[in-house]
């Protein structure tokens, strides 16, 4: 008999209070009770109308029934058959815009909290580790050929799991010296501990997938070196050229990337007295847009003392990209939401640094072809927000260091690459791209489905040869 | 491993390090750096390459000891191994087609001044080097600067090795109102120099290149700490450069730039010297 509460179990966080002050997970977990209690609410539909919803195509009936009935581990193998970052994705992925969205239980009532479950299965495992690690399945023939990974962030981890599954020799190669891409410089702590993304890479390890941190592939070997000596290479290198506002006053001191203060907060660990990468200690904070990492940015400010954290954004809150759990978390800590504001310019005092941020209101008009909402500015309505730090969140570009020295890859006018939308080949034979470095900046399980979409491709193609 | 081969005193204030890192010296050009750690909790900092030896697989990188992480690399001996290292970032140095070229290094600038000298040299171009010191003491890599250049002029501040001045004094000399024929400086070592030489250079419309280094993280395009304003536009340091036409360059943002960690430097380095 399920669960007919029409309400998910809720998840228990982290005071709001007290969290501002660590850099600790806010949301705490389920208690197997809690889980078992949730996953009963899943109505087991034949249609299964969830997994249509999820870029990887997670069995999600299968591993909440496994938890329904208390078996975690065996609800792990299922996940985890799928997915081989299951504790992140519980944790980051827009489940209400995906699995959860498509719940049944969802038409009357809230979904199943799908997200929360995933978690819980990943977590559950990884606080009592099965005894036998996961061996390579070995696979056909053919797939013992080497396969070169380019970036180990969620495209090409996903990408490279998905290989060596099937018996390929993978070597993924790193810029940073740290695995784990946005996961592990640009998600804080708090949405995403770093021995979680640790855990799930060395996972991959045991799957036998090489990893070789600070190799920049356009500089300290090409990918056409990288093609000689490898069957297929598959390129996820991301989007990480930051965006400015390209306002006056941007160059001032005290004006960050999102980018730059979370890579120095979080890969850094710059919050620990400990390590040596200095972040600028903020009283007053502007933060420049609207999305997720405009939240993680405000959410880190808060935890390094300052006092006031305000979120710019041009739109009103219904049109904010941020995960709705983002925006309320923020809020709940304190962080200020100033809408309907454009930055003009960034006001320098005498030493050059940022005394403020002036911006005008804007209106919103009616929707465009998009079915968002125009916005013009407001004449005479000039403000100045008080501010010493800056901090801009208006999105990333694709980087194209990666090329370099590499003839024949395309990219398209906002420097994405190109590649067949079915197989995810690039425009050179036995290369192929997924992730943030096609689609612009994207999600983790968007790039997660993509490296997943171009492991099947590259099978296929190292069968084909 | 990134292993420290062979550790040598330059000068009383500057030390030369040979690191195995072959992918890096197999792709190093003139003007490119690397980013190294020294440990887990240590900055990622970036060291221009001074030299490299393709067959041996290593790099040289030349410091000074000015803040925590080259007072923490100064700790190393040779046999230690840093903890990371990659490279080469940065374009290289764009040293093809000059006649007749001018190479100034301020400092511990002429540790990055000296690999475009030799390559300018290599490459045929007539080379003067114009070195600046504070004093006699710590002047650095005379011999290896006198091998790769036509005419090397070595500047102190105290006039302790007999020639009193700036390069800029040097510089103005040695243009001779006309030029001289030059078709290319290269200016590397502290802002205000490079600022000076400029404006020295500027008036002979001398094409006048400057190596700029301000604060980085990844040495990538990514964090976007090191843009520096030339002409109108915002440019990357690690991507777009580190060389750039210094006519162009705005100076006085960078030196403000420059100076964000003051106080947090001061502190960590008085902690460091304190043993904490």
């Amino acid at each position: 008999m399920p669960n007919l509460s029409p309400t998910k179990e809720p998840m228990p966080t982290q005071d709001p209070k007290a969290r501002t002050q660590n850099f600790g997970e806010v949301a705490l977990g389920y208690t197997p009770a809690q889980a078992r209690q949730e996953a009963q609410r899943c109505l087991q539909c034949k249609n299964r109308p969830c997994m249509a919803g999820c870029p990887v195509r997670v069995d999600i009936p299968g591993f909440v029934a496994r938890i329904a009935a208390g078996e975690d581990s065996r609800a792990f193998e299922v996940l985890y058959a799928s997915n081989t970052l299951p504790a992140v994705c519980g944790r980051v992925c827009p489940q209400e815009i995906q699995c959860e969205r498509r719940c049944v239980r969802g038409i009357q009532g809230e979904p199943v909290a799908i997200g929360r479950l995933e978690r819980y299965a990943a977590d559950a495992l990884r606080a009592a580790p099965s005894p036998a690690p996961e061996e390579p399945a070995g696979g056909h023939a053919a797939a013992r050929a080497k396969i070169a990974v380019v970036g180990a962030g969620p495209a090409g981890l996903t990408c490279a799991g998905d290989l060596a599954r099937l018996g390929y020799a993978v070597t993924v190669f790193e810029a940073f010296h740290r695995p784990g891409g946005v996961l592990t410089y640009g998600i804080p702590a708090f949405r995403l501990p770093k021995d979680v993304v640790a855990y799930e890479i060395d996972k991959l390890r045991g799957l036998g997938v090489e990893i070789r941190t600070n190799v920049i592939v356009g500089k300290t070997l090409t990918a056409e070196e990288l093609l000689a000596d490898h069957a297929a290479v598959f390129l996820g290198t991301g989007a990480g050229l930051p965006n400015f506002m390209g306002i006056p006053g941007e160059s001032l001191s005290g004006v960050f990337s999102a980018n730059e203060y979370l890579t120095r907060v979080n890969l850094m660990r710059a919050y620990d007295e400990a390590y040596d990468t200095p972040v600028i200690r903020s009283r007053r904070v502007a933060v420049v847009g609207g999305g997720n990492v405009a939240m993680d940015a405000a959410r880190c400010a808060l935890r390094l003392g300052a006092e006031n954290v305000s979120v710019v954004y041009r739109r009103s809150e219904a049109e904010m990209p941020a995960r709705q759990e983002e925006i309320r978390h923020a809020r709940e800590e304190g962080v200020s939401f100033v809408m309907l504001a454009a930055p003009v310019r960034v006001l320098g005092d005498e030493r050059q640094w940022v005394r403020g941020l002036e911006c005008v209101r804007m209106a919103l008009g009616e929707p465009g072809q998009d079915g968002r909402r125009s916005v013009g500015e407001v004449p005479a309505s000039n403000f100045v927000l008080e501010a010493d730090t800056v901090i801009v969140a208006i999105g990333n570009r694709p980087n194209t260091l990666v090329e370099e020295g590499t003839a024949g890859l395309e990219r398209d006018r906002r420097n994405c690459l190109i590649v067949d939308e079915q197989t995810l080949r690039a425009s050179r034979d036995g290369v192929y791209a997924g992730g943030d470095i096609v689609t612009g900046a994207a999600t983790v399980i968007q790039a997660m489905g993509a490296g997943k979409r171009a492991a099947a491709s590259i099978d296929a193609y190292i069968r084909g040869k | 491993m990134y292993t420290i081969l062979e550790k040598r005193a330059l000068s009383k204030q500057m030390t030369k390090m040979t690191l195995n890192a072959p992918l890096v010296a197999k792709k190093a050009l003139a003007g490119q750096f690397v980013i190294l750690r020294v440990n887990e909790t240590g900055e990622r900092a970036p060291f221009t390459i001074a030299d490299y030896n393709r067959a041996a697989g290593t790099i040289d990188v030349i410091y000074q000891t000015v803040g925590k992480t080259t007072m923490l690399l100064d700790t190393l001996r040779a046999g230690d191994a840093l903890l990371d290292l990659a490279g080469p970032l940065g374009r290289p140095a764009e040293l093809d087609g000059y006649r007749k070229a001018v190479v100034i290094g301020g400092g511990a600038g002429c540790a990055i001044a000296y690999p475009s000298a030799k390559a300018l040299h290599e490459k045929g171009a007539e080379v003067t080097v114009i070195a600046g010191f504070r004093s006699k003491d710590i002047i650095m890599l005379e011999e290896e600067m006198r091998a790769v250049s036509d005419r090397l002029t070595i500047m102190t501040d105290d006039g302790s090795n007999g020639c009193r001045g700036f390069v800029t004094d040097a510089l103005r000399e040695l243009l001779d109102g006309g030029g001289a024929g030059y078709d290319l400086a290269i200016a590397i070592g502290p802002i205000p120099m490079m600022k000076a030489v400029c404006q020295v250079t500027a008036p002979f419309g001398l094409r006048t290149v400057v190596s700029l280094n301000p604060i980085m993280v990844d040495g990538t395009g990514m964090c976007g700490g090191c843009r520096v304003t030339v002409g109108d536009q915002v440019k990357f340091a690690c991507v777009d450069g580190p060389d750039f036409d210094g006519h162009q360059v705005d100076f006085d943002e960078l030196q403000n730039r420059n100076r964000a960690y003051q106080e947090h430097e001061r502190d960590a380095c008085r902690l460091f010297g304190q043993g904490i």
